[in-house]
């Protein structure tokens, strides 16, 4: 069996133009097929016309590209009524190009770009009438220091009926400024287009670009690159978990996680320069390696962690007002998760198991491989815990890799400039990497002279979002923040 | 109650004694500029910086570099060839004028902050802070809220983030001011109560930072309301925040 990979390349010549309905009907059947769509969005063609693409992951772990064309504001038979998996997609397609999904339950722009930009009032939140039903708004500026977003409940008394998610707030113009400077010096901008996933983010951008250019960073680049993203999860599941105990007032809990990232994030900066992994990895291969220095000094930082990581979990998980105030609350059943086409840690909790760095495992993960956990109950508890685990299942990644060679030979501060090739022209390139949320996907696409002409962003929060909604149906309106904080999804990921 | 006393012991004590002697090992700060001559003709770093902070200029302050748009990428070192440009690990950097952040071979690190009186006298007991995040990518917030931790505790110094603008003094925006965000962060201003000032943090909300150029910015509010610290970075060591208000305030640590 040919191992999957997580990068992959499709001349735009060998990809046929399916027209937009038996496009859609080609998608459909894959669907149909229990095969997982990566994403589905839409570019402008340069004639006027719109391009769409589909990326689909078949049973095999392979990616195929999917590609149709379609006039400006033609329509097809939305898939959302079938497939809800595909429902963020469809309105992300017809917010960026004005083709219409005929039949989407809820087709309202992601996150208001364009000519749409602070216009969010204009399209009516989902309302529920009823004696005693009432709206609850809140944001988007939150009490806590966070990123900006709206939640609107529809309540009966102190229950939520339903939630819906309200995000654009921090919509940048990511995908436009992406093409607006040279390919390959993207690496700083990439980096912060969900700043705490800027390792994921980096790495998958790099990756494409050593693709499209025809070189590979190598194995040992490849370890180094691997140790940055675990280390990265690492932090970002303390972050998380340190936020979830100060949300149940188990303070304790939060300070002693608090500072466990502390030390995780300052070993990050050792070796790189910065505490969230930036400019440690660049096409061509990281910029830092690791020196038998910096490979003692994690190992020890490492190994008193995982000490000081079983002892606080071991206080967390027996204290019995943790466990009741997280346990049953906001669960997502394995039904809803697999309808949704949710990923990363909010599909696992809910026992499906879906991993990039196992259903893709290229080379690196194929002979160092992840187990990719669950848990069965899909509810805030399971969510914190299969966040304990995943830490120690990084860091134990971590401990069996680091002993390999040449893991110095990034050098320390390697030059960036000219390291690799000009890019193959009239290419799709779709990378994905497993960030701390889920498959962080990027697809660039090149032109005839090896420029980019489009560059799609796609974070796991973008499906995900909808998973909260529905996990706070017919819980109290007080359990939202933890609920919220057991996602803990992006939302500048999400806006671009 | 003896796995909380078990905890609490393998923790011990983890806050930084004095943020202002603190040494944060390997951050790579802004470049220093040292007084080597660059190689004749030579734009490499001008070329290679993702945020245009660098301009060369004729005679003896010849590279200069805008710390409120520097993002700390480093790359300008790896290509400088003269080592006029080296790593530095200073982390303080805040300045209460944008012109402070500009340094250079005459100039490698900003001016010590000077106190202001009139915010010592008002704030230097206490300061109540209103975070807004205008399109930041999370690190800068994580980094703000990083200064509550065990380690920064800034709760020491009677400086506590809180969650209602009415509550608050100061107003701590991060991230390059979007749009969509425009209304909102104008309603969280106008319902913080006089005496008020802005604290901008990171490379973004100074300057744009990486988004710098993009038509979905709406940076008018910074025009109306100029910041009264600057604290650059991307995003920025939180000792760089820490330090910059202590110095402002005129707070012994």
């Amino acid at each position: 069996m040919a191992t999957s990979h997580p990068v992959v390349l499709a001349p735009v010549d060998t990809l046929l133009r399916h027209e937009l309905e038996p496009w859609a009907r080609l998608v459909e059947q894959r669907l149909e097929a229990g095969n997982r769509v990566v994403t589905l969005f839409g570019r402008l063609d340069r004639s006027g016309g719109v391009l769409t693409t589909a990326v689909v992951e078949r049973a095999e772990g392979e990616l195929e590209v999917l590609r149709g064309q379609a006039a400006p504001q033609a329509s097809f038979a939305s898939l959302t009524p079938r497939f809800p998996a595909v429902q963020m997609f469809e309105r992300e397609l017809w917010e960026q190009t004005g083709i219409v999904p005929d039949g989407h339950p809820w087709l309202k722009p992601v996150r208001y770009e364009g000519a749409r930009q602070q216009h969010m009032r204009d399209h009516p939140f989902f309302s529920v009438r009823g004696q005693e039903i009432h709206e609850v708004g809140v944001g988007p500026i939150h009490a806590s220091v966070i990123e900006p977003g709206h939640f609107r409940f529809m309540c009966h008394g102190e229950q939520v009926h339903h939630l819906e998610v309200q995000l654009g707030y921090q919509h940048r113009g990511v995908e436009a400024l992406l093409l607006t400077r040279p390919a390959r010096a993207l690496a700083p901008l990439v980096e912060v287009i969900a700043g705490d996933s800027s390792v994921a983010y980096g790495w998958g951008y790099s990756a494409a670009i050593d693709a499209l250019a025809g070189t590979t960073a190598g194995s040992a680049a490849d370890v180094v690159a691997g140790i940055a993203l675990e280390l990265e999860r690492v932090a970002m599941h303390l972050a998380t978990l340190a936020g979830l105990m100060a949300d149940v007032a188990f303070l304790q809990g939060g300070a002693t996680y608090g500072r466990l990232r502390t030390a995780i994030i300052n070993r990050t900066m050792r070796i790189c320069g910065s505490r969230f992994g930036r400019g440690w990895l660049r096409p061509g291969g990281p910029r830092f390696g690791l020196t038998d220095h910096l490979r003692n000094d994690l190992k020890a930082t490492l190994a008193a962690f995982s000490r000081d990581m079983a002892e606080v979990n071991d206080l967390v998980v027996s204290s019995r007002t943790v466990r009741a105030r997280l346990r049953g609350v906001g669960v997502l059943t394995r039904q809803v998760a697999l309808d949704l086409g949710l990923v990363g840690v909010a599909a696992r909790a809910s026992g499906v198991a879906v991993d990039t760095r196992v259903a893709q495992p290229g080379a690196l993960y194929s002979g160092r491989p992840v187990v990719a956990l669950t848990e069965p109950d899909g509810d805030c508890w399971a969510r914190a815990r299969l966040r304990m685990r995943e830490v120690d299942e990084s860091v134990r990644w971590i401990a069996s890799v680091l002993d390999e060679p040449d893991l110095h030979r990034p050098g320390t501060n390697r030059r960036v400039r000219g390291a690799v090739a000009p890019l193959q022209p009239d290419t799709v390139c779709v990378s994905v990497r497993e960030g701390v949320r889920g498959p962080v996907v990027q697809v660039l696409e090149t032109g005839g002279d090896g420029r980019l002409v489009h560059y799609k962003v796609q974070d796991p929060s973008l499906v995900n979002w909808f998973g909260l909604a529905l996990a706070v149906r017919n819980n109290d309106i007080s359990d939202f923040p933890i609920c919220n904080k057991s996602f803990d999804l992006s939302y500048c990921g999400n806006d671009l | 109650m003896f796995k909380s006393i078990k905890v609490r012991t393998s923790q011990g004590r983890q806050y930084i004694a004095d943020p202002r002697r603190a040494e944060p090992v390997g951050f790579r700060a802004a470049p220093h500029v040292s007084s080597t001559p660059c190689e004749a003709g030579c734009d490499a770093c001008v070329e290679v910086c993702p945020t245009q902070a660098i301009a060369l200029c004729q005679g003896a302050d010849a590279v200069r570099i805008d710390l409120g748009r520097c993002v700390m990428c480093g790359d300008c070192i790896a290509e400088c060839p003269t080592g006029t440009l080296s790593a530095s690990s200073v982390f303080k950097l805040a300045a209460a004028e944008r012109q402070g952040l500009m340094v250079g071979t005459a100039r490698p690190v900003p001016e010590p902050l000077q106190v202001s009186a009139a915010l010592h006298q008002r704030f230097g007991r206490s300061l109540k802070l209103r975070s807004v995040s205008s399109g930041g990518c999370n690190a800068c917030e994580l980094e703000m809220h990083a200064l509550s931790n065990v380690n920064f505790d800034i709760g020491r110094y009677g400086i506590d983030f809180v969650a209602s603008p009415r509550h608050a003094d100061g107003l701590v925006l991060t991230g390059p001011m979007t749009r969509n965000m425009a209304s909102a962060l104008q309603l969280c201003w106008d319902a913080m109560p006089a005496p008020k000032f802005v604290i901008a943090v990171g490379a973004c909300a100074i300057s744009g930072g990486p988004f710098d150029g993009s038509e979905a910015l709406e940076r008018g509010f910074l025009e109306q309301f100029a910041p009264t610290l600057y604290v650059p970075g991307c995003p920025p060591h939180p000792l760089t925040f820490v330090c910059g208000v202590l110095d402002l305030l005129g707070i012994e640590s």
